[in-house]
């Protein structure tokens, strides 16, 4: 590829301008990129324009490659351009027929031009076609970051989102945890939690697994971790919800549970009351509005 | 060379680490510590790390050992106001240090020493 073409390329872009970009948005329009309604015509018609004028720049500097420098600017505004896309839903293809439908256009041009010989109309095409592929995988490739951040993002506000730490009652904590625990989630629960304990000075911290699927040594592992964290910072934490065929797994692994477990969180809670000097008493039905529980704090005995 | 102070609290040792722990002052503390128990016949020592943000395997142990050290001697360890990326290092490092008591803050281990003394007390009466 010779700066010959593509000189010839931008004259042409530029003094055809007026045709091409009707022709391209027409295109695109044709191939769907506004039925979904995610972007109007008139934001359309100016990413277009806006992309010509920069592949123009691009060309008018002689660069025959999309690495080069020249198209610096034209490759931020399709990566830009391919982001907003993956976030607002577009598909893959969507997204890179934005590049792919200008070739018509393109080549349209240059078999109407009667100045150019058969040979460099070829080689011109050639030209296009490579440089407009490269531009086409960059979309592509941005497309898919930016759907990898998207899924990022989400994984993290649902691991967030998962991990509630629970004031039960003054000095106690519950944990319930929901779901599969990582290590990446573990990190999340015992800082999480840790924090809470700090906040609310609390003693005893209740981790509930009845919403865990399943339990493996390295899950096992995981909480035995989050249990040693938090009573180095003087919190005692008992361990409820495991359900009878979680028991059986953790004892046909071999694991070790140095920590009081509890088949409830009924159970778990009475334990952790019973620890901070509390009782919970019924009141005798008839005086007052019920069976309503009492919690008698005699802190000290 | 700096040292930490060692402050008498009653029957209690009270150690407030306020700077960044490096190997000789830990091994400073664990000397000191040691010759203030068996000089005041003291019966609990408080650690409070709460100014402590960097933690390593060295320091882990270090407590570990005083721990250790004063049990032998009669005193009981509580290591207080520990943060929680610090415990999470710890945990990370593999020392769940769990020869030593641990406690959220200076008044709570001290009601822990307090109340393991008055069971002395009691045992000695009784």
């Amino acid at each position: 590829m010779s700066a010959h073409e593509t000189t010839t390329l931008a004259t042409m872009v530029s003094d055809h301008e007026k045709a091409i970009l009707p022709e391209w948005v027409e295109l695109q329009k044709r191939a769907g990129s506004l039925q979904t309604g995610r972007i109007t015509e008139a934001e359309l018609t100016a990413q277009s324009a806006e992309f010509l004028k920069l592949l123009r720049a691009g060309l008018a500097k002689g660069a025959g490659e999309a690495a080069n420098a020249a198209y610096t600017p034209a490759r931020e505004f399709l990566a830009n351009l391919s982001r907003s896309r993956a976030m607002q839903g577009f598909s893959p293809s969507e997204t890179a027929a934005f590049v792919f439908s200008l070739k018509q256009p393109l080549f349209n041009t240059l078999n109407r031009d009667k100045a150019l010989s058969p040979a460099d109309v070829a080689k011109a095409t050639v030209t296009v076609t490579v440089l407009l592929d490269e531009l086409g995988l960059l979309t592509f490739e941005t497309f898919q970051k930016g759907r990898e951040e998207v899924i990022l993002r989400q994984h993290r506000e649902i691991s967030e989102l998962s991990t509630p730490v629970v004031r039960l009652w003054e000095g106690i904590l519950a944990l319930p945890i929901i779901g599969t625990l990582d290590s990446a989630r573990t990190q999340v629960v015992m800082e999480n939690l840790l924090q809470h304990i700090v906040d609310d000075g609390a003693e005893i911290a209740i981790i509930d697994i009845t919403g865990v699927p399943t339990v493996d040594t390295l899950t096992a592992q995981h909480l035995l971790k989050t249990v040693s964290a938090a009573r180095l910072m003087g919190a005692d934490c008992i361990i409820s919800g495991i359900r009878p065929q979680i028991a059986q797994t953790i004892v046909h692994l071999g694991v070790e549970l140095n920590v009081i477990s509890k088949a409830t969180l009924a159970d778990a809670f009475a334990v952790a009351l019973r620890r901070t000097n509390r009782t919970v008493t019924k009141i005798k039905s008839g005086a007052g509005e019920g069976a309503k529980p009492k919690f008698a704090a005699d802190k000290g005995e | 060379m700096d040292r930490i102070p060692i402050l008498k609290l009653g029957d209690a040792l009270l150690v407030t680490i306020q700077v960044d722990m490096h190997d000789r002052l830990a091994t400073a503390l664990e000397e000191d510590l040691t010759t203030k128990i068996v000089a005041f016949g003291s019966k609990g020592v408080l650690i409070d790390i709460s100014a402590l943000e960097i933690v390593d395997s060295f320091i882990g142990r270090m407590l570990d050992n005083i721990a250790a050290v004063s049990r032998i001697l009669d005193a009981e360890t509580v290591v207080v106001g520990m943060r929680p990326a610090v415990a999470i290092t710890l945990v990370e490092l593999g020392l769940s240090l769990s020869g030593v008591k641990t406690a959220l803050n200076v008044e709570r281990g001290m009601a822990m020493i307090q109340k393991r003394l008055g069971e002395v007390d009691a045992d000695d009466e009784g």
